[in-house]
């Protein structure tokens, strides 16, 4: 194996414009033989035209696709050997399933035989064995899913792009899905590219994220360096839930910041990753609930780190993703995670309760220009 | 009044001229016409029942042959119909823009604001002897005598499917509007070139709509009269021209409605050897578009 070929699909300085909006801007990325990646972005954030240009449904502006180490700028889509499942899936009405999953083997010149063999191979792969007759239609959505997979897998391709796929299925569907895309990626052992705007199917599914915004990669990395060093003030707003407050550097020491909120807050905080701040900067402080402990005011002494003191005011009760929110003495909203037993001891709104967190669960970045 | 009594008034009244139309203009004169049709004249004002004037229509060749000869050239109005309106159908709905695909469509339109009349006399001022391009090809010198261009089978069928045409854009543009596009992307990302993607996927897909298409452009042309007696003339041949000569010049309206039914049964089944050929039903065809 070459060098380049130990990448299944490599991107490099890629842009797209249409007219004057540049809506991907020199994204660069190699993407591993084998791994589950995904590109996450708020909608308009130019995921879609990026796959679409490795499709080779859009030609790049700039910048060369390379899918096992051979350029494909100049390959129509049809020849290319990377498959995509659309968002609203795309399957031919007016074939059924075997004909569907057939359709790609029979446009390759694949004889009768063993076409009849791939196909049930693969219907038993994704353990559909006995839909092959059946039409569209009649299957329930999760089935159509698999089905518009295995139409891409029987061609056995070097890449698979997903296009949000999972974006009409109700949410009970959506959960068995994610696992079950996760399962069918490990068995298929293909590079699977995954496009969404859902943070959470990000997280679970893939070996490594990239997070887009405004046609940049704003950071690439498994799904826990995103969440817990993200690498921007996007990143850290956009991946997971945060409390988020704007304020001002009060002064700088090493790796830590002392903040003072617009709020009157002052709060001491770690620089984010790659952050250079000087004292009066304006920066964007981001808390995660769940690094926030929230205790009934009892008296004991204040513990050292930040914190601040409040009344609940409201309770979040969502089984073991339950929150509390607390209103600070200058009527902030802050979000925290607490446990809810049902017993007599969980917070009731109307309680003073004191939050405190780390200042290492407390990351600082510079303030953008125009914030996302 | 109750409300349920409202709701039957009102459909009453709503199906009302539907149910006049169809009983008035549609049902009594096939019955009448059915009862005309089935009367054998033996003498002067004597009449029997019989099928004497269906055996006059297996006697006389000139009769069926007439009746073949406007079939086929139906069927193949409808083939050249089918074979400029899809490119030009498909043109409107899948490539052209949503602001230009509503003035293309439009311009589509325009020539049913014109009489079939005028529409035809304009092919003639066109195509006579002394018409437009006969002059034109004079003056330009490839031709040193004017030629007559009217009165033949090919001026027919071109003026057929001039009329026709837009009736089967309509229901083709309905159907691949329809189509999601990223079908047909799916169709190329798999693996198929664009003849294999046209046959296998937009085809099959716009089905309904060409199949409807077909059955409305084929039954218009066939009993169509203007277009082909005014382009065609006397040669023209066309079966309806056969229909009125029998009402009108031979005052035999008992041979006229014979023929009539034998016209509405001819293309009724040829429409429905269509449905049959392209596994369609009118349900999901006509009905629909």
């Amino acid at each position: 194996m070459t060098a380049s070929s130990e990448f299944d699909l490599e991107c490099e300085a890629v842009s797209k414009s249409f007219g004057p909006v540049r809506a991907v801007d020199e994204v660069s990325v190699k993407i591993p033989s084998g791994s589950f990646f995904s590109i996450l972005g708020p909608s308009g954030c130019g995921k879609t035209t990026l796959m679409r240009m490795i499709a080779g449904f859009e030609d790049p502006s700039s910048g060369d696709i390379r899918i096992k180490g051979r350029s494909v700028v100049d390959v129509p889509p049809n020849k290319r050997n990377v498959k995509m499942v659309f968002q609203h899936l795309a399957l031919f009405p007016m074939m059924n399933v075997y004909e569907n999953i057939a359709y790609g083997l029979r446009c390759n010149g694949v004889g009768k035989a063993e076409i009849g063999r791939r196909v049930t191979d693969v219907l038993e792969r994704i353990a559909l064995p006995d839909v092959g007759e059946r039409q569209i239609h009649q299957l329930s959505g999760g089935q159509k899913q698999r089905i518009a997979i295995a139409r891409c897998m029987v061609l056995d391709p070097d890449v698979l792009l997903l296009d949000e796929p999972l974006g009409a299925l109700d949410l009970k569907l959506r959960e068995a899905m994610k696992i079950e895309l996760k399962l069918l990626q490990h068995q298929f052992n293909t590079t699977f590219v995954y496009i969404t705007h859902d943070q959470s199917e990000a997280l679970v599914m893939s070996d490594r994220v990239a997070v887009m915004n405004n046609g940049r990669f704003e950071q690439i990395g498994t799904p826990q360096e995103l969440y817990h060093r993200p690498a921007s003030a996007f990143v850290a707003g956009f991946v997971g839930d945060a409390n988020r407050w704007s304020g001002r550097v009060v002064e700088v020491s090493n790796p830590h910041a002392r903040i003072e909120t617009s709020a009157g807050l002052s709060a001491l905080c770690a620089l984010g990753n790659g952050q250079k701040l000087r004292p009066g900067d304006r920066v964007e402080v981001f808390v995660r609930p769940e690094f926030i402990r929230a205790e009934r005011l009892n008296g004991a002494p204040t513990p050292d780190g930040n914190g601040l003191t409040g009344t609940v005011d409201s309770l979040l009760f969502n089984g073991a993703n339950s929150r509390v929110l607390v209103r600070s003495k200058n009527a902030e909203l802050i979000e925290a995670d607490v446990t809810l037993t049902g017993g007599a001891d969980d917070l009731k709104p109307g309680e003073a309760v004191r939050l405190s967190w780390s200042p290492e669960q407390a990351k600082c970045f510079a303030a953008e220009a125009a914030t996302a | 009044m109750r409300q349920s009594d409202f709701r039957r008034l009102s459909l009453i009244l709503l199906f009302a001229p539907f149910a006049l139309w169809i009983l008035l203009l549609i049902v009594l004169p096939h019955i009448g016409m059915g009862v005309l049709a089935l009367r054998e004249k033996v003498a002067p004002r004597v009449y029997e029942f019989g099928f004497g004037n269906f055996l006059e229509f297996m006697h006389e060749p000139i009769y069926w042959n007439t009746l073949i000869r406007t079939g086929s050239m139906s069927l193949l109005v409808t083939a050249l119909a089918l074979l400029i309106g899809f490119p030009i159908a498909y043109y409107i709905a899948k490539i052209a823009g949503p602001r230009s695909r509503g003035a293309l469509f439009l311009v589509c339109l325009i020539p049913l604001w014109v009489s079939d009349l005028i529409r035809a006399f304009g092919w003639i001022l066109l195509l006579r002897e002394t018409g437009v391009i006969s002059s034109a090809l004079q003056a330009a010198g490839l031709i040193d005598a004017p030629v007559e261009l009217l009165y033949n089978d090919a001026t027919v069928v071109i003026g057929l499917v001039y009329t026709v045409i837009l009736f089967m854009i309509v229901p083709l543009v309905s159907t691949l509007d329809g189509m999601d596009n990223a079908m047909i992307e799916a169709g190329y990302n798999l693996g198929g070139n664009g003849f294999t993607v046209l046959r296998r996927i937009i085809i099959p897909y716009a089905m309904p709509g060409i199949v409807a298409g077909c059955i409305i452009v084929f039954m218009l042309t066939a009993g169509s009269y203007l277009t082909p007696i005014l382009l065609g003339g006397k040669y023209s041949s066309w079966f309806t021209e056969t229909i009125y000569q029998q009402f009108i010049t031979r005052y035999n309206w008992e041979g006229g409605a014979a023929f009539g039914f034998l016209l509405l049964a001819f293309t009724s089944a040829v429409v429905w050897i269509g449905l049959k050929l392209s596994r369609q039903t009118l349900a999901g065809t006509v009905a629909k578009s």
